[in-house]
């Protein structure tokens, strides 16, 4: 053994008795769980559609049959089979936008644009009532796609009006600070649940007779609401974290209050704030999950819908969840990767 | 000055203004729907018989009970969760975050992958997933999984000793021809939501405990090691009490957080408040009032959480200035 590689043991794995304890009963642990992992995940595994085959495994090994039967009902939910190449070029779509804009392959003005055309794109090929694109009502969405939109829409809609409300917190008007007070304080002593109850049960209650807005648009509502809220802490903790001087010095420049604000503060404030807003889209996208519970089939619900009316293939729902949890872990990584090379970036 | 207190006064006067217009607007909708619809408002069905049964409760119910019983037992059931899920989160968060500062690399490496693994999946999925472990996967009662002495886990849920039975101390349960017979019993979607909830939540408690310890400036630690202290001492002396105070805000935003999660629990069949609620709702059709309760309660619980979080936070302080 080499004194560098013999260092590096002592430094890491036995640098004192507790220490080479744990290192002890780790490699112990990791001996007895390892080999059956490994039997359950692979090696006595059965990747076919074969049912048959995976009722005989009886769990000794996973049954990735179901995601290899199911994938499509699990991707794309109720959405009518033989149309499946419009969700899936549509989230291709929309992926793409998105890691345009986290990989900065494009330049701003390009960027926007990309976005502006994206997601009408994303709407008429789900959609669908013009060219030739036979009508598929929102109902019927489901699967990524909509897990994809209502956490893209969610983070998109809800930033200009966590920003407002922002503001407005720092605002001179007595009512209008107790009104955004009260709207952000509301929203974040409630659970998501009751908010989305809100938005499905309740909005069609109060909208004037004969408006009737579609369950998709209500729940996206609801979403936009709940995230708009959170954000705002987080941007108004950005627009306390600005100097005062830097307020001090846009006036000495003969700057208004607001072309300071534009200029001076804001960027400021929420270059401050990307990490934090970045761990609120994690939570956005994680939450998507939640329209499960009001009859939605974004990726969560369609797995249930896949799987649990279905008898010869229910008892594999555990392989089903690890599937579309693995599709979760995946964008959540690369959300807080991204964030984490902006702050490094950024120092 | 004057100008512009005249001008504020102004605009103040305008925004209530269109805020009572739009709020007269949205009860004159409303209220036209309803109507239309034939929807009763009011909070008199609290009073009435709930009639609806409730899987499992602290308080006793019966379906001829009040609906507003019904959402007390609804509270109960999430207290009852919650509470315990909050108390497990914590204890294994903090080993997790200690366990993040260990000098050992695969332990280090063991805690931060559970870290990422639960923070990044969405915890409903997760609950699902523990439901169906419990429900599907587990061994029928008569060949449930004996954990301890007259402790079993089957697909029924955790069999445990309990006060009373017909002994007259301890009611130890057994197993049967086809189920466990005796002993108190947690059912299946109470066991998946405890589960759930504390695997969960304490992923978030390390990463908290773990900001709070690295934010206590290395020098102390370089300080106490230098004048001979142990780990263990230096930990329990040192560093403790001084991150005490950053952990414990954020500690209780956490339970916070654990609590409102709990209205997950309409997923898997736990009847906690937002399911009992959302039974009330489909029964009596009181959309409104039903979630209107929901938020009173939980804005309630955040405001005893912020006042249990102010006067910890007073307490920590004066704890740490006398040690």
């Amino acid at each position: 053994m080499k004194p560098g590689t013999r260092d590096w043991l002592r430094r890491n794995l036995f640098s004192d008795g507790f220490s080479s304890v744990t290192t002890l009963a780790l490699f112990v642990a990791a001996l007895w769980w390892l080999p059956g992992l490994i039997d359950w995940l692979l090696l006595q595994a059965v990747f076919r559609p074969d049912a048959a085959a995976c009722q005989a495994a009886n769990h000794a090994g996973a049954c990735w049959g179901v995601v290899a039967e199911k994938y499509r009902v699990i991707l794309f939910g109720r959405y009518p089979y033989e149309e499946h190449w419009r969700p899936l070029l549509a989230t291709a779509l929309l992926l793409a936008v998105i890691l345009a804009s986290g990989l900065r392959l494009l330049p701003r003005g390009p960027l926007l644009a990309a976005w502006a055309l994206a997601l009408p794109a994303f709407i008429l090929l789900m959609g669908g009532g013009a060219f030739g694109l036979v009508r598929i009502g929102s109902d019927q969405w489901g699967g990524l796609p909509l897990t994809l939109l209502l956490a893209t829409l969610g983070m998109l809609l809800a930033l200009p009006l966590a920003l407002l409300v922002a503001l407005g917190r720092r605002s001179q008007l007595p009512l209008l600070r107790g009104l955004c007070t009260l709207y952000v304080e509301l929203v974040r002593g409630v659970p998501l649940i009751s908010v989305l109850f809100l938005a499905s049960f309740l909005f069609p209650i109060i909208l004037p007779a004969g408006t009737s807005i579609d369950v998709l648009l209500r729940v996206q509502g609801g979403i936009v609401l709940f995230a708009a809220a959170y954000l705002s802490e987080t941007i108004r903790g950005g627009l306390q974290g600005v100097p005062l001087g830097q307020h001090d010095a846009a006036a000495a420049l003969g700057l208004g209050r607001w072309q300071a604000m534009r200029w001076i503060i804001l960027p400021q404030a929420l270059r401050a704030v990307i990490p934090s807003m970045m761990n609120s889209a994690v939570s956005i996208f994680r939450d998507t999950s939640l329209v499960t519970v009001v009859s939605m089939y974004e990726l969560t619900g369609a797995l249930s819908l896949a799987l649990a009316g279905d008898a010869q293939w229910r008892s594999f729902q555990l392989e089903g969840y690890l599937f579309i949890g693995l599709i979760y872990w995946i964008g959540c990584h690369a959300m807080s990767r991204f964030s984490r090379g902006l702050e490094r970036t950024a120092a | 000055m004057q100008g512009r207190r005249a001008r504020q006064l102004g605009i103040q006067a305008l925004l209530a203004a269109a805020l009572l217009a739009a709020l007269w607007w949205l009860l004159a909708v409303t209220s036209a729907n309803m109507a239309e619809r034939g929807i009763r408002s009011g909070f008199d069905f609290l009073t009435e018989p709930a009639g609806f049964a409730i899987g499992e409760s602290l308080l006793a119910f019966e379906s001829t009970d009040s609906a507003l019983w019904a959402l007390a037992a609804g509270l109960a059931n999430t207290l009852r969760v919650a509470l315990p899920a909050i108390a497990a989160s914590t204890l294994l968060g903090t080993l997790i975050g200690l366990g993040r500062l260990s000098p050992n690399l695969l332990l280090r490496g063991l805690c931060a992958a559970y870290v990422e693994t639960l923070r990044n999946l969405p915890l409903l999925l997760q609950l699902l997933a523990w439901y169906f472990v419990v429900t599907d996967l587990l061994p029928l009662g008569s060949r449930a999984l004996q954990l301890a002495p007259h402790v079993f886990l089957s697909k029924s849920g955790l069999a445990m000793p309990w006060l009373g039975g017909e002994s007259g101390l301890l009611d130890l349960p057994l197993r049967g021809e086809m189920n466990i017979v005796g002993g108190a019993t947690l059912t299946p979607e109470f066991l998946a939501l405890f589960l759930g909830l504390s695997l969960y939540t304490a992923a978030y408690v390390a990463e908290t405990v773990r900001a709070g310890i690295q934010a206590v400036p290395r020098g102390q630690s370089e300080a106490a090691l230098a004048l001979g202290l142990t780990r263990v001492q230096l930990f329990r002396l040192v560093l403790l009490p001084q991150a005490l105070r950053s952990i414990v805000p954020p500690l209780t935003n956490q339970h916070l957080s654990l609590t409102k999660n709990a209205s997950l629990a309409v997923a898997i069949g736990y009847p906690d408040l937002v399911s009992v609620a959302n039974t009330t709702l489909n029964q009596t059709g009181r959309a409104a009032e039903c979630i209107a309760l929901i938020m009173a309660v939980y804005l309630i619980l955040s405001l005893i959480t912020a006042w249990l979080s102010a006067w910890l936070e007073r307490r920590s302080g004066r704890w740490a200035e006398r040690s």
